[in-house]
């Protein structure tokens, strides 16, 4: 395999790697702050406990969050030079107001958070949390800004054999961006309900600390259920605009290959790649895709056999990630309606079949997040600034197959190994349950 | 002219960001290689570590951004830079997320072979950065062998993988070291109490002797090396910067024997800070020179963003550096207090 091939398969696994660990980040970052400050607001001790049984998960998830960012920011000139190079008029930006705006923020005052305890007040302490929260969402932001202008690259030029940027704020407002980022603010949300809700279930199942938990469940019932509906609607918005900058995403996303107006949506759909046709097409709901795309039942969708074969994304993947995407989508809103409902009916501890159906569903919003983004970089292929650059003129000239080969087996090793040890710790963690003697933090607190 | 303006402010925000980042990360990755030889207990590693906790993570993204600001300002360095050095990158980057997780998951599980392991991974990972930042810097100084034609942004790197080996890159690697060794251990000694502390300042003083020795044989090697000295011969004011890194490294002796500890870390921040602006201002106003042809330096002319992002990335950093410099400060004076024993085994949520 070629540097080109071999630095694709680094940048993904490197890229969701660290994506296993952001999206729960970004949820639960606003659902302790919350916690928090409903503790400094009430003087409830369960609050507290709750801030600390949580917040010691998210700091496991965090650390290794912070870490492999750091890869992905090295990794833009290691192995692709030439994109550096030839967008870095644009994108480079994005990466240092991350940096200055948004990562001090987080890393200086997750710090005060962790060690702070005894140091400022209650609600100084509080106010840490929500930097923090806010720091990670705002850190999204940029980054998906940056990735927005690689598929919908606006308020640039080429000249000087390469872009360069002419117009700032249109790349801070490209819709395309935006809604990406609310779309994926929320589904990081997403994950964090369901992790919550999760762990929740498990102990309720058990009996432990019933109360703390039963709180704790109803927050992420609420959290999930608004931002599952929210990830939809966001990504209706997104599919809108897919379809209008991407045509060729949105053709592989629906396995589209004639352009034809009034598309319906096949919920039974198996694409023949090679044929260049569908083999199985069923219960089609008329119009639908048209609907969908362009809020017009009789709009035109332009098929793949209408794109140079050489500018297709490959189908299969593009296609598959997109159903299942949506699929469990789907499923968050229904599951999410169901908690919050028993929730507020109050017996949720004696609901033993739901509560283990929650358990199991930690990792779907997980896979869910993972396939969006294999939706939209897969899809955006073979571009990797869509229409002005391709992935294959980005990657570094002047590093060897045998180099990244290296790196790759390294990066592989070095993240298994620290994949299981930081799963491991947040399953004893999880497992463990929250401190019953909270009394020595109260009195820490008190000397603040 | 305005263009160059911004690009002449955008190579000492650069050298800025590289040094305080050495600076600030300068004394968690030698504390991290230390401590080994600073403590002598557990309690006494976890003291030591409790001491980083709160910063490390805030100074290490003084490098993200130093990362980001050559991105953002001057694309074509950081798109070499990386890929030039990619295997030297690499080990710095592994290094660097082990040191991470090594902080946060050491003190999660009670059990003498995962601490012991994780003592063993602190000590490689702070090391090794330490220790491939000077090769990489000594490298920079001295040019790396690339051949670049600007006109036509083709690029080549006509090193091997040893090439970065070479004995001004390790003599500077050496350097590097032995200035994160004394500034971890003076940070230990004025943040912890009792024997660990003097432990930590005796350390410091006896390191200080052999850092001087590399400390002039790498200025004397700097002149046959590299032509970093072409520009203080030019321009004598510029001269300012070494005599404040020697002076302070004089300096930090002399407040060291006389028991000002803090003294003496404050001068081992301006010793670390101001050895990396003497490069910088050496390089001037290249960024990353070439060894084998004058033409292939990258420059700040020919390696920098255009004039519109330049004053945009400008705007962005005279309003938030400043930010990130209050609460940073605000942050460590709430974090001043030293470190004792009672303090990591009766907090639940020390490292």
């Amino acid at each position: 395999m070629d540097a080109l091939m071999l630095s694709r398969i680094q940048f993904a696994v490197t890229c969701m790697f660290h994506f296993i660990f952001v999206p729960l980040t970004l949820g639960i970052s606003v659902m302790i702050a919350w916690m928090e400050t409903r503790y400094v607001m009430t003087g409830d001790e369960m609050w507290l406990r709750m801030t600390k049984f949580w917040g010691k998960l998210f700091l496991i998830n965090f650390a290794l969050g912070v870490v492999t960012g750091i890869t992905m920011e090295f990794q833009f000139g290691m192995n692709w030079a030439e994109y550096s190079r030839y967008v870095g008029d644009i994108f480079g930006a994005p990466l240092a107001i991350e940096a200055t705006v948004a990562f001090f923020l987080e890393s200086v005052f997750i710090g005060l958070w962790i060690f702070g305890w005894n140091k400022v007040s209650k609600r100084v302490h509080a106010i840490s949390i929500w930097l923090v929260a806010i720091a990670t969402n705002l850190s999204g932001l940029v980054i998906l800004l940056a990735n927005g202008w690689m598929q919908h690259p606006v308020g640039f030029v080429l000249r000087n054999n390469r872009a360069e940027m002419v117009d700032f704020l249109a790349v801070l407002t490209n819709p395309y961006g935006l809604i990406k980022f609310g779309h994926q603010l929320l589904s990081g949300y997403t994950v964090a309900a369901f992790f919550v809700m999760g762990i929740s279930a498990w102990h309720l199942l058990r009996k432990n600390e019933i109360d703390l938990f039963k709180r704790s469940f109803r927050q992420a019932a609420i959290f999930g259920l608004v931002a599952a509906i929210l990830v939809a609607l966001l990504g209706d918005m997104h599919s809108v605009e897919v379809a209008r900058t991407q045509p060729a995403k949105f053709a592989a996303m629906e396995s589209i290959w004639e352009t034809k107006k009034g598309v319906g949506m096949n919920l039974l759909l198996l694409p023949d790649v090679t044929a260049e046709c569908n083999l199985v097409e069923k219960f089609c709901v008329p119009n639908m895709i048209s609907m969908l795309a362009f809020h017009d039942p009789n709009a035109e969708i332009k098929g793949l056999k209408d794109i140079p074969k050489d500018e297709r994304p490959p189908v299969l993947p593009v296609f598959a990630s997109f159903r299942t995407m949506v699929g469990l989508g789907t499923f968050f809103i229904l599951a999410s309606l169901l908690a919050v409902f028993l929730s507020f009916k109050g017996n949720i501890e004696s609901q033993r079949l739901f509560l283990k159906l929650l358990v199991f569903s930690i990792p779907l919003p997980y896979i869910a997040n993972q396939l969006g983004w294999v939706v939209a970089e897969v899809g955006r292929q073979p571009w990797i600034v869509y229409g002005v650059l391709k992935t294959s003129d980005a990657v570094s000239r002047n590093v060897s197959g045998i180099q990244v080969a290296v790196s790759l087996a390294g990066f592989t090793l070095l993240y298994t190994t620290l994949g299981i040890i930081d799963i491991y710790l947040l399953f004893k963690y999880a497992r463990k349950g929250p401190e019953t003697d909270i009394s020595e933090l109260i009195h820490l607190q008190g000397r603040a | 002219m305005e263009l160059s303006i911004f690009q002449i402010t955008w190579f000492i925000l650069w050298g800025f960001l590289w040094g305080v980042y050495f600076m600030l990360d300068g004394f968690v990755l030698g504390l991290g290689f230390m401590s080994r030889f600073l403590a002598k207990n557990d309690t006494e590693k976890r003291v030591l570590i409790n001491t980083v906790g709160p910063v490390w993570d805030g100074n290490e993204v003084w490098l993200v951004t130093a990362g980001g600001a050559t991105f953002a300002a001057f694309p074509t360095t950081y798109a070499l830079m990386f890929s030039n050095l990619y295997t030297a990158l690499l080990l710095l980057l592994f290094a660097l997320i082990v040191r991470g997780v090594s902080f946060e998951f050491r003190g999660k599980i009670d059990g003498a072979p995962w601490r012991a392991g994780w003592d063993t991974a602190i000590t490689i990972s702070s090391f090794l950065p330490a220790l491939l930042f000077g090769v990489a810097f000594g490298n920079i100084f001295e040019g790396i062998p690339m051949r670049n034609d600007f006109t036509t942004a083709t690029f080549a790197y006509e090193g091997g993988l040893l090439s970065l080996l070479n004995p001004y890159g390790l003599l500077t690697g050496v350097l590097f070291v032995m200035l994160f060794a004394v500034h971890g251990s003076l940070y230990a000694a004025i943040k912890t109490t009792g024997e660990l502390s003097d432990r930590a300042a005796a350390m410091a003083s006896r390191l200080w002797l052999p850092l001087l020795v590399v400390a002039v044989a790498f200025l004397a090697y700097t002149y046959p090396a590299t032509k970093l000295y072409d520009n203080y011969l030019n321009s004598a004011a510029l001269l300012a910067i070494p005599l404040i890194a020697v002076g302070s490294l004089l300096m930090l002796k002399v407040s060291a024997s006389t028991g000002r500890l803090h003294r003496a870390f404050t001068f081992s921040c301006l010793t670390i800070a101001f050895v990396c602006f003497t490069g910088v201002a050496g390089l001037f106003p290249n960024l990353i020179p070439s060894s084998i042809d004058a033409g292939s330096n990258l420059t700040i002319y020919n390696s920098s963003s255009s004039l519109y992002t330049l004053r945009i990335m400008t705007v962005v950093a005279l309003i938030f550096v400043p930010i990130v410099i209050a609460y940073k400060i605000w942050v460590y004076r709430i974090f001043r207090s030293r470190i004792t024993n009672e303090d990591v085994l009766g907090d639940s949520e020390a490292y």
